[in-house]
């Protein structure tokens, strides 16, 4: 059994041992579902202190026959790009755990359920990123919304019910279009000798560029769907209003990540030719989506769906990065999509708790925090700085590779892009300045700043910030060999100066 | 002198179990003891279906396609699909046997006196079991039937008992009875199509066997009118059983009128037998005229289940809406008699097998949400039963999922099964059509896992009874066939395709 098989499972027994424990102790089940969430992240540990960094290959493979009929495969594997991912992931969760100690217990069922659908979700998240077999991915791509959608209508707050059918119908619509092109994609395997659903073989196939450019969209718009892009990006705000803060991470640190990656990791190698043909559109689409999502930012009142709007320019700049297919862009945008999730969890997680102790989330209700709460206000400030690409921070590492590396291809979305950073210091120091300075007002007098627990939460998250951003070598040698492998793949390579010294 | 037509009785003994058992039923019916009938018309219903099953896996590898002369052609396809219905049967017969879903006394007029007096007399309803094994072996024959009088006997012994059983309800009786006598009506209508057919096609070939229809065919080029007219008219027959648009209107009244345990068990093997029989016809004795018959076929799969996902939106009842989702998995499963492969054929018999399994264990859910003047059935009223019997309310939630085709049910495999043979054989636009209609399908299923489990409850009046003992088992088989099928669809997918053979 391959370490990430294990890992897979073990979330999975942490539900099963959460569902047989006493509901009326919750707080025996909080610190069980940590426990195991806390296991999961040293495994994981170890698995990437094994990685072997300088190889390209998938590494902890493990093949099993599952649906022998269609020739479908258990079969998991990790290159550098996955291996971050669920790092990402498995560091994000105990966090999340226990940032949101209290956040399950107000919802329409009792907190054990909040715990196994998490745990599920932990499972299922490790796998997407895991399965190199489409037909796999394509099942945790599909099934992985329902623990969300249960999370948000369960226990969100506000029109949750709405939020989640939103979401759910969003996902599912593009689901069903990509499942057409892996049905068409598994038929061009069986016509061309081998039916398969394997990704490296798929990826070999050669496929008639009408047939790619159909295929391709029907993936793609699951995945634009899923990064939230403009315009697929509408159920986002709706769902990051109405969900905890702990889901809204989990749903756009990592969930969201899902739809970048699959661009990557299935768009591009297996059709190389509509990559081409498509790429000025959606080069266009991450423009406009960074701009847009930079100015509805600006208007926000509301934090969550503030943080929601930075979040879709956020993506647009990964998605930049992905299409524009240099070294340097794409392996920025894979680092960005890790600085992301931390970004946005620090983002989400000091918002909830603005929110939870004020009892509103309307921006205007606060002022003054940095005075009653500091230790808040501070980690709220990181969190912005890192959502506006402050050099010291991960994300400015990221940013910059992946404006840099456009550039050398696409000047004036490079251009463009770079207005989304001028932006994006506009929306959170202007959050930031009627957040945390000025006057407070009599209601927000008595917030009370962080305690030990919330310090714990946050403490890692800022370091991982911090840490990248002075440091950012160790993610970026465990991302190269994949950046590399995908542009062999995409049969690109970057662009020579043209005037040579 | 005429000689006896040799009979391979080991071929036909499941449907000669069932029927047996069928009249031994009705002896039940005219001597038994009144007290005595429910609980021995159960016992010998159950019992032959489990004989009858018996027989049929011992004798599921020697298959003949002149199992009696050249009327039944017992193969793989045809053993698969008469283990499906003796499966559905057994499922249906444990709600079935719930007697407070049924009237005392069919013959009673609604509110007369004799209704009264019946009920006060604590009369049970168990003419239904027999009825329900003569329909088991209509619908087993169906399939296997290899010429056109076959077929017809075989479709009208399936169809006359369903008539009487939509008629049965305990309440609401007069919905009942009007969606019987629609049934019946439209039902003996599309029979009339059926045998013009038959005979139109008997006209052109000069043979009434299926074989005899295609050397016909290969012999004269397949482009006469009295094969197109004949193809023509047989397809109205077997896609009003089936429920395809244009000819599905009698369904979701059918489906609301009759007491719910016979929706679930009607939808699912009626469904199975007509299909079963459909693809015979279609892939054995149409195969060599296919250019004329799949672009209309084709259309009227996209429209189906245009239709039926569209419709079943505006639906305020559970079970009409469930008889136009049913509609749509129609189109569905017609998108696999296009595609004319051996893929389409084993999928085919896995998708009704999954999506028979589900459909009872839905309808058996139906049965069990109740006020005090019975069933409800009205959407609405379902809000929040979420949080007033959380299980009841999941497992009719996983029956939805897998209707609407979502990962790790059996109704996803079904459906990938299906749309993936469509687009090996070309049909691309199928496939299309089906993931968008899924799409919008998945909207209507979602709604209601949202007024389940998300809205806050109003009315105080419904509730969930507690089933019985055989409803409780039934409801769990389906359920966890559901999920296991859905994360092992091996266990059955390797069958189906073992059995994905039709004999000449």
């Amino acid at each position: 059994m391959s370490i990430l098989t294990a890992l897979q499972l073990l979330p999975l027994i942490g539900a099963l041992v959460v569902g047989i424990l006493p509901a009326s102790n919750a707080k025996l089940v909080k610190q069980v579902a940590l426990g195991f969430s806390l296991l999961v992240t040293l495994v994981s540990i170890v698995m990437a202190i094994s990685f072997d960094r300088g190889n390209s290959a998938l590494q902890f493979t493990e093949v099993r026959t599952w649906i022998s009929a269609f020739n479908i495969n258990y079969a998991v594997g990790v290159d550098g790009m996955a291996l971050v991912l669920i790092l990402m992931t498995t560091i994000l969760v105990p966090i999340v755990f226990l940032a949101g100690w209290n956040e399950s217990e107000n919802g329409r069922w009792n907190v054990k359920v909040f715990y196994i659908l998490l745990l599920i979700l932990e499972t299922m998240m490790i796998g997407v990123f895991a399965a190199t077999d489409v037909f796999l991915f394509y099942v945790i791509f599909e099934a992985m919304l329902l623990p969300v959608y249960f999370l948000i209508g369960g226990y969100g707050s506000g029109e949750r019910a709405a939020a989640a059918m939103k979401f759910l119908l969003y996902s599912l619509f593009g689901g069903l279009l990509m499942l057409a092109s892996v049905i068409g994609l598994y038929i061009i395997s069986t016509n061309q000798g081998g039916a398969t659903f394997d990704i490296a073989r798929l990826s070999e196939l050669t496929i008639d560029s009408a047939t790619q450019n159909w295929l391709f969209l029907g993936f793609f718009i699951a995945f634009a769907i899923k990064a939230p892009l403009w315009p697929f990006h509408t159920w986002l705000p709706t769902a990051a209003k109405s969900a905890t803060a702990g889901t809204s991470t989990l749903l756009l640190g990592v969930l969201d990540k899902v739809g970048t990656y699959g661009m990557i990791r299935f768009c591009m190698s297996f059709f190389p030719d509509a990559t081409k043909t498509f790429t000025p559109a959606i080069i266009t689409l991450a423009v406009i989506s960074i701009l847009y999502g930079a100015f509805l930012a600006i208007g926000q009142k509301d934090i969550n769906s503030l943080i929601a709007f930075t979040s879709i320019s956020h993506f647009g700049f990964i998605t930049l990065g992905i299409f524009a297919l240099t070294s340097q862009s794409l392996t920025g945008a894979i680092f960005y999509m890790v600085n992301h999730g931390f970004s946005t969890a620090a983002l989400f997680l000091t918002a909830g708790w603005m929110i939870k102790r004020r009892g509103s989330t309307q921006i205007a209700d606060f002022g003054g925090l940095q005075r009653v709460a500091p230790v808040l206000a501070w980690s709220f400030f990181l969190a912005g700085m890192s959502a506006l690409a402050l050099p010291g921070l991960s994300s400015f590492v990221s940013e910059f590779l992946v404006l840099v590396g456009s550039y050398a291809k696409y000047p004036v979305a490079a251009i463009l892009g770079t207005l989304g950073i001028i932006l994006a210091a506009l929306y959170v120091l202007l959050a930031v300045q009627r957040a945390l300075h000025g006057e407070t007002p009599a209601p927000s007098a008595g917030i009370s700043d962080l305690n030990l627990r919330e310090k714990i939460a946050i403490a890692p998250v800022i370091a991982v910030l911090v840490l990248l951003g002075f440091y950012p070598k160790p993610a970026l040698e465990v991302i190269n060999p994949t950046t590399k492998t995908v542009m062999i793949n995409a049969g690109v390579s970057d662009p020579v100066a043209k005037v040579a010294k | 002198m005429l000689t006896a037509p040799k009979l391979d009785y080991a071929l036909l003994a499941p449907m000669l179990i069932i029927l047996g058992a069928a009249l031994i039923g009705v002896l039940i019916e005219a001597f038994a003891k009144q007290a005595w009938r429910a609980r021995l018309q159960l016992v010998v219903a159950l019992g032959a279906i489990v004989i009858s099953f018996e027989q049929l896996f011992r004798v599921r590898n020697q298959g003949s396609s002149i199992a009696a002369v050249t009327s039944v052609s017992i193969d793989g396809t045809g053993i698969f699909l008469q283990g499906a219905i003796l499966i559905f049967a057994f499922l249906g017969i444990l709600i079935i046997a719930d007697h407070d879903n049924f009237a005392p006394q069919a013959s009673a007029l609604p509110g007369s006196p004799e209704e009264a007096a019946a009920i006060q007399a604590g009369k049970q309803q168990t003419e239904v079991f027999p009825l329900t094994l003569f329909a088991v072996a209509g619908m087993m024959l169906f399939p296997v039937a290899t010429d056109f009088i076959t077929l017809f006997v075989a479709l009208e012994v399936l169809s006359l008992p369903l008539y009487l059983m939509a008629g049965l309800s305990r309440r609401r009786r007069l919905l009942s009875q009007e969606a019987a006598l629609k049934y019946f009506l439209l039902g003996a209508y599309s029979s009339a199509f059926f045998l013009f057919g038959a005979a139109l096609l008997y006209g052109y070939s000069g043979t009434l066997s299926l074989n005899g229809l295609t050397d016909a065919i290969r012999g004269s080029g397949g482009n006469d009118v009295f094969l197109l007219l004949g193809i023509a008219f047989l397809s109205v027959g077997l896609l009003f059983k089936v429920g395809a648009v244009p000819f599905h209107s009698w369904t979701p009244d059918v489906y609301q009128g009759a007491p719910t345990p016979i929706t679930g068990f009607m939808a699912a093997a009626t469904k199975a037998a007509a299909f079963g029989a459909t693809l015979r016809i279609f892939y054995l004795g149409l195969d060599s005229a296919q250019t004329s018959w799949k672009p209309i076929i084709a259309v009227i799969a996209v429209i189906t289940m245009i239709v039926g996902s569209i419709a079943a939106i505006s639906q305020r009842d559970m079970k009409r809406m469930l008889a136009f989702s049913s509609i749509a998995h129609a189109g569905f499963i017609l998108t696999a008699v296009v595609s004319l492969n051996q893929n389409a054929l084993s999928a085919t018999l896995f998708y009704l097998l999954a999506y028979g399994v589900a459909t009872i264990g839905a309808f058996g859910v139906i049965t069990l949400v109740r006020d005090s003047a019975g069933e409800v059935s009205d959407v609405n009223r379902w809000v929040g039963l979420g949080k007033k019997s959380p299980l009841v309310a999941s497992v009719f939630s996983l029956f939805l999922l897998s209707f609407a085709g979502i990962p790790l049910t059996s109704g996803f495999v079904g459906k990938f099964s299906i749309f993936s043979a469509a687009y090996e054989s070309g049909n691309i636009y199928l496939v299309v059509a089906g993931v968008l209609t899924s799409a919008i399908a998945v909207f209507f299923y979602l709604r209601v896992i949202l007024m389940l489990f998300f809205a806050d409850s109003t009315n105080d009046s419904v509730s969930v009874v507690i089933p019985s003992i055989l409803t409780r088992i039934s409801i769990s088989i389906c359920a966890l066939i559901t999920i296991v099928l859905g994360i092992a669809p091996s266990l059955l997918f390797d069958i189906a395709q073992d059995f994905a053979y039709f004999l000449r």
